[in-house]
């Protein structure tokens, strides 16, 4: 799976980083890192959770 | 950015032949202002606000392009001169964009620190509380801007500046959000009523906040585990060693900071009720709902930040209905084209947060109540991302909306285990004031509560 982010949407809350901190991370000014774009196959539950709860819909999980 | 020869000006709609145009109608009726603008002129057209022409945007397309559109492209700043009267110089719209986008990163809002705001909202709503008997009657535009002081004032600023406010600051508060009168398009400071009133209120905030400052000079040192954001400002020094920020600019930061998420809350948190009082079968589904959840003994702290469907939904389904924000507006920087229109540069572009919400094709019976419509597999906001926008949407999505929704859900949580509410006027004559653009609920707006008999209740917390 591949992570896609929209820029236009993500305002920095951080519950992506709270969910997979292994995938996510959010700095204090609020700029998102994905810190592992292509996460393994059993991130996908964390995955899945971040993606659910980004209340900016900004997350989206693209199969390879 | 389109140089295109075939782009049409949007059409106007409508009424407006006043030398002011449509701004006396936006001042006592803005909901059937734009939806008369949609009715004829679809999802781009366009009214009159003394000299500044607005272009109206409603409808999923239009409000994308909208929502995305960059601050270099949409600008807020010159958009609401009603705001800076009430700011005061050198606050929020007076920054340039990269640092307004910055300082949205309020620390205090991110996901981390969520547990602990539910914990002081849920002490907060326990105190007000107290002071109840058995049964008796508040009111609702009273009580929950009270309440909405205190809690932001605490999760934003911090709970020792909390505990040095009182009434006091709420009224002068509420007087603040009355000045926002849409004649700003015309004078800011014109000379009526309201203006003065928000005047006189910004000077009444400003001498509390310096008396409050007064008392930390001559009291003791801030320590490590109560300091907030107060202690930090005064203590910050310019170069000549004195205070880096005024008593003026220091409150200026926190009437900024509190405005977003004050006046939302509070009247959300009002028509939620109000609506859950309306539709009793809903009302049931969600004590039930609260009673099963906290049967196992969880806090407030731990419960506000979990999933609540028949809750959320009540919640979500009043801000559809009841969207805090009507109308947010922007001031477009080039010339832009939206769906075969012009849009030249210098007009104020709108997008209807009221119309969209109701756009019958995205939102089946859309003028009734109904929460189902946020449950699988319905979802219906997560099916209309741009024409369900209580919270507006994209890059400005407003920053405070996990907040909202947890603060809200601690509210219910306390109230609705503890307490029995009843409308106490007709269901019909709760109505929202639209003459200012700080939209609240017109009193009065009563209801009566009465303590919960312990056979009520689904288990005590």
């Amino acid at each position: 799976m591949r992570i896609v982010v929209d820029r236009d949407l993500c305002q920095g809350h951080g519950v992506c980083e709270s969910e997979a901190p292994d995938v996510f991370s959010v700095s204090k000014k609020g700029v998102l890192t994905v810190i592992d774009e292509n996460p393994a196959e059993e991130l996908r539950p964390k995955v899945e959770q971040a993606v659910a709860f980004c209340p900016t819909k900004a997350l989206r999980i693209e199969e390879d | 950015m389109t140089t295109n020869v075939e782009l049409r000006e949007p059409p106007q709609v409508s009424g407006g032949e006043h030398e002011h145009g449509h701004l006396e109608e936006l001042r006592c009726d803005p909901i059937g202002l734009m939806q008369r603008t949609r009715a004829e002129c679809g999802d781009v057209g366009q009214f009159r606000l003394a000299d500044k022409e607005v272009v109206l945007l409603t409808g999923a397309e239009a409000n994308e392009w909208f929502f995305r559109a960059p601050e270099e492209l949409l600008d807020q700043a010159e958009a609401y001169p009603f705001m800076t009267p009430i700011f005061g110089e050198g606050v929020v719209f007076d920054a340039p964009p990269e640092r307004r986008r910055e300082m949205l990163h309020n620390q205090s809002l991110r996901d981390k620190f969520m547990r602990g705001h539910a914990s002081t909202i849920s002490d907060e709503v326990a105190t007000m509380v107290t002071g109840w008997s058995a049964t008796g009657t508040i009111d609702l535009l009273d009580w929950f801007a009270e309440l909405t002081i205190y809690t932001s004032s605490a999760c934003l600023i911090g709970p020792k500046f909390r505990r040095d406010l009182d009434q006091r600051f709420a009224r002068l508060y509420h007087d603040l959000e009355q000045g926002t009168d849409a004649l700003a398009y015309v004078d800011p400071y014109a000379d009526i009523e309201t203006f003065r009133r928000r005047d006189a209120a910004r000077l009444g905030l400003v001498d509390l906040v310096q008396r409050i400052m007064d008392r930390r000079v001559d009291g003791p040192e801030a320590t490590d585990e109560d300091r907030d954001l107060l202690d930090v400002l005064m203590s910050i020094r310019d170069e000549h060693g004195g205070p880096r920020f005024s008593t003026d600019m220091v409150t200026g930061m926190f009437i900024s900071m509190m405005f977003a998420g004050h006046h939302t809350t509070s009247g959300t948190a009002a028509w939620t009720l109000i609506e859950l009082l309306r539709h009793p079968d809903v009302l049931a589904t969600v004590i039930d709902e609260l009673d099963a959840l906290y049967a196992n003994g969880e806090e407030v702290s731990y419960q506000a930040l979990r999933a609540m469907p028949r809750l959320e939904s009540a919640i979500k389904e009043a801000l559809r209905l009841h969207p805090p924000l009507i109308l947010v507006l922007r001031v477009a920087k080039e010339e832009l084209e939206i769906e075969g229109f012009r849009i030249s540069p210098g007009k104020l572009v709108g997008a209807s947060l009221a119309v969209s919400n109701r756009i019958p094709e995205d939102f089946p019976d859309a003028d009734a109540f109904v929460p189902e419509r946020y449950l699988e597999p319905r979802s219906e906001d997560r099916l209309n991302p741009w024409t369900w926008i209580p919270f507006g949407a994209g890059r400005h999505r407003c920053v405070g909306a996990p907040f909202a929704m947890m603060q809200l859900k601690a509210i219910f949580s306390v109230l609705l285990r503890g307490w029995e509410f009843e409308l106490a006027q007709p269901s019909h004559t709760y109505v929202n004031d639209h003459s200012k653009m700080v939209v609240q609920l017109q009193q009065p707006c009563a209801v009566h509560y009465r303590r919960r008999s312990a056979g009520s209740e689904g288990s005590t917390a």
